[in-house]
């Protein structure tokens, strides 16, 4: 099932009438039950995608392909399966949370009693039923941004787009709400698209990510696929060792490394073709050395966005 | 060209009883049905009061409740006159950029319906809520009239009171879309309610002002074709097709509503009413004007919203 696509984007634009090229040619694909971020600076072209792909938007060229339809076509069918939570997210505060969500629940034509199941469902599956009484003016911007997940889960989406869905929250909040995205995956086999510039929260929840850079999708894939794009596929290793002993020819003459770097006086720095950390602690303890670390360094995403971006700016220049 | 998917109007009932809800428990809607109750009451109450004296010489006594006022107390019709597109631009001037800055309209347009909807929606709504404290006002004023003149109204002026509630209903309705076609031009509430205040004061106290200036202008001073052409030109005014049509429904003796010469009058029964019929077809063309300048209001609207991005 995982294999199914939901959501094809082939060669989107999006140019405003004042001349403004908001998005440029971006194609990409979402499989079910995948969490796909979509990264990059404030106006990099995100949001307009977002809305283009819901159909809130008219494209200047491309295509959008999500479940099968055309979102310009056929906007209710599209929008009747596919949950949407804006990046600054409003409710009407004079109403409370139950009215705010049964109104917008109403919209899609259910039988009363299935609507109202839903809406305690998706209440109480957020954790907040026993606010549901209370006018949304109470309610905090983390449990706003709750009630915004819980009115998107009262669909049954099979897609749930996220724009920045953690904005403003703590790191507790934050943390909360990536561990009820990756809940709803794995229980409800929902596909996940949101877009982020928090790139921690990025890469501990998402499948695949795409960055963003005026609006031009730069690049796309899994973290793994986008560090060996933009570091190689080479490894790092880190060697810590007591003492001031100088073992570079030690570590030059083990098979599958490529270059050694002496960081300081007992660190050393080891770029290898594989991982062969076991090699290496063999001959740190035959050189009757103390090991007092060995690690395998990996890019973080912020590494990756960096280097991407100092790429595209380079090129420019 | 593709027909699209659905019907435009899906989820209109769900937008319409929303906002007729919203609007019925509208704190600004409060206050000014209190108003407008307190004015309306107290010339109601001094209409009746001068009325009683001449109970049974008059067989219009119900719509002269309407029309009579005494020093200083301004009569029912004049009231209603400057409290109804108070009430319409109350309604009207945050329709759309209140969604907009209480970041609502993108959940809501996220949903499985059309954004006509949400126009056809709040504009029914809002029709509504007036139509229910304008019937509920003329039931009063009709119920008042019984209480204090102690006379039946006759079918007719039943008919002529049904007819004026009709008109204030459409002023009404005409001020809301104006000031929701407002709400939808301009992103800050505060700057839509302002121009929409000034366009209903702009009409109601300097146009007539204006086409007067323009009229002697163009045809010189007192001159028929100057009298004339002001008429015209004042006819673009709402307040103006508002007070005209009321005054040939709630005074059955106006014969003509524009400028009449001397020789057009000969033979005439003068201070004889005009039947109901004649009355309706005098005002007709001011109907009719109403009819189009609201269609003309939101069709503007409808446009401008339609090509709105969602993001302001």
């Amino acid at each position: 099932m995982k294999n199914e696509q939901v959501l094809s984007i082939s060669h989107l634009t999006k140019q405003y009438t004042k001349g403004v090229l908001a998005v440029d040619d971006v194609s990409f694909s979402l499989e079910r039950g995948e969490i796909f971020g979509l990264l990059g600076p404030n106006g990099s072209g995100k949001t307009t995608t977002i809305l283009m792909i819901l159909g809130l938007l008219e494209s200047s060229g491309g295509e959008v392909d999500i479940l099968g339809c055309n979102p310009l076509r056929t906007p209710l069918t599209v929008k009747r399966q596919v949950g949407y939570m804006p990046d600054t997210i409003g409710f009407y505060d004079y109403m409370t949370a139950y009215e705010n969500i049964d109104y917008t629940a109403r919209f899609l034509n259910l039988e009363e009693k299935e609507r109202k199941r839903r809406v305690e469902d998706a209440l109480d599956k957020m954790h907040l039923s026993d606010r549901a009484n209370d006018k949304v003016k109470t309610y905090s911007h983390g449990m706003k941004r709750r009630l915004g997940l819980a009115e998107l889960l009262v669909k049954h989406p099979k897609i749930a787009i996220l724009d920045e869905p953690t904005q403003g929250l703590d790191p507790q909040s934050i943390s909360g709400f990536l561990a009820t995205i990756r809940s709803l995956r794995d229980s409800e086999g929902m596909t996940f698209l949101l877009s982020s510039h928090q790139l921690n929260e990025v890469q501990s929840v998402c499948d695949k990510v795409g960055l963003f850079s005026k609006g031009k999708l730069i690049s796309s894939g899994t973290v793994d696929e986008l560090s060996k794009k933009y570091f190689g596929s080479n490894l790092l290793i880190n060697v810590q060792v007591e003492g001031k002993s100088n073992l570079f020819k030690t570590f030059a003459s083990l098979g599958g490394i490529v270059h050694v770097e002496r960081k300081g006086d007992s660190l050393w720095l080891l770029e290898c073709l594989e991982d062969v950390r076991a090699q290496i602690a063999e001959t740190v303890f035959a050189s009757k050395e103390k090991l007092v670390s060995l690690e395998l360094l990996t890019h973080s995403l912020n590494d990756i966005y960096q280097q991407a971006f100092q790429e595209v700016s380079s090129e420019k220049a | 060209m593709k027909k699209r998917e659905g019907s435009a109007l899906t989820g209109l009932k769900v937008v319409f009883f929303k906002e007729l809800q919203d609007y019925a428990g509208n704190i600004r809607m409060i206050v000014l049905m209190v108003l407008i109750l307190l004015t309306a009451g107290a010339s109601m109450y001094v209409a009746a009061q001068t009325l009683r004296s001449y109970v049974g010489e008059d067989s219009f006594m119900l719509l002269n409740l309407f029309t009579i006022s005494q020093n200083p107390i301004p009569s029912f019709l004049t009231f209603i006159s400057f409290l109804v597109p108070l009430t319409g631009i109350a309604l009207g001037f945050d329709a759309i950029n209140g969604e907009f800055q209480n970041r609502t309209l993108g959940r809501v347009l996220s949903q499985p319906i059309y954004r006509d909807v949400l126009l056809f929606g709040k504009a029914l709504g809002a029709l509504a809520a007036m139509a229910i404290v304008l019937l509920a006002l003329w039931l009063l004023v009709i119920g008042s009239a019984m209480l204090f003149l102690g006379v039946p109204p006759s079918g007719e002026q039943i008919a002529r009171s049904l007819i004026y509630y009709l008109i204030t209903l459409l002023y009404g309705v005409l001020w809301y879309m104006i000031a929701m076609t407002c709400s939808i031009i301009f992103k800050q509430p505060a700057v839509s309610a302002l121009v929409s205040i000034a366009l209903w004061l702009f009409f109601m106290i300097f146009w007539p002002m204006i086409s007067q200036i323009i009229a002697i202008g163009i045809g010189g001073v007192d001159t028929y074709e100057a009298a004339k052409l002001s008429v015209i030109l004042n006819r673009i005014s709402p307040y103006t097709l508002y007070v005209e049509s009321a005054i040939a429904m709630l005074n059955p003796t106006t014969r003509s509503l524009g400028v009449v010469l001397f020789s057009q009058v000969q033979g005439a029964l003068m201070g004889n009413p005009l039947p109901f019929g004649q009355s309706l077809l005098l005002i007709w063309p001011q109907m009719t004007a109403f009819f189009a300048s609201i269609i003309l209001v939101f069709v503007l609207g409808y446009i401008v919203f339609q090509r709105k991005e969602i993001r302001m």
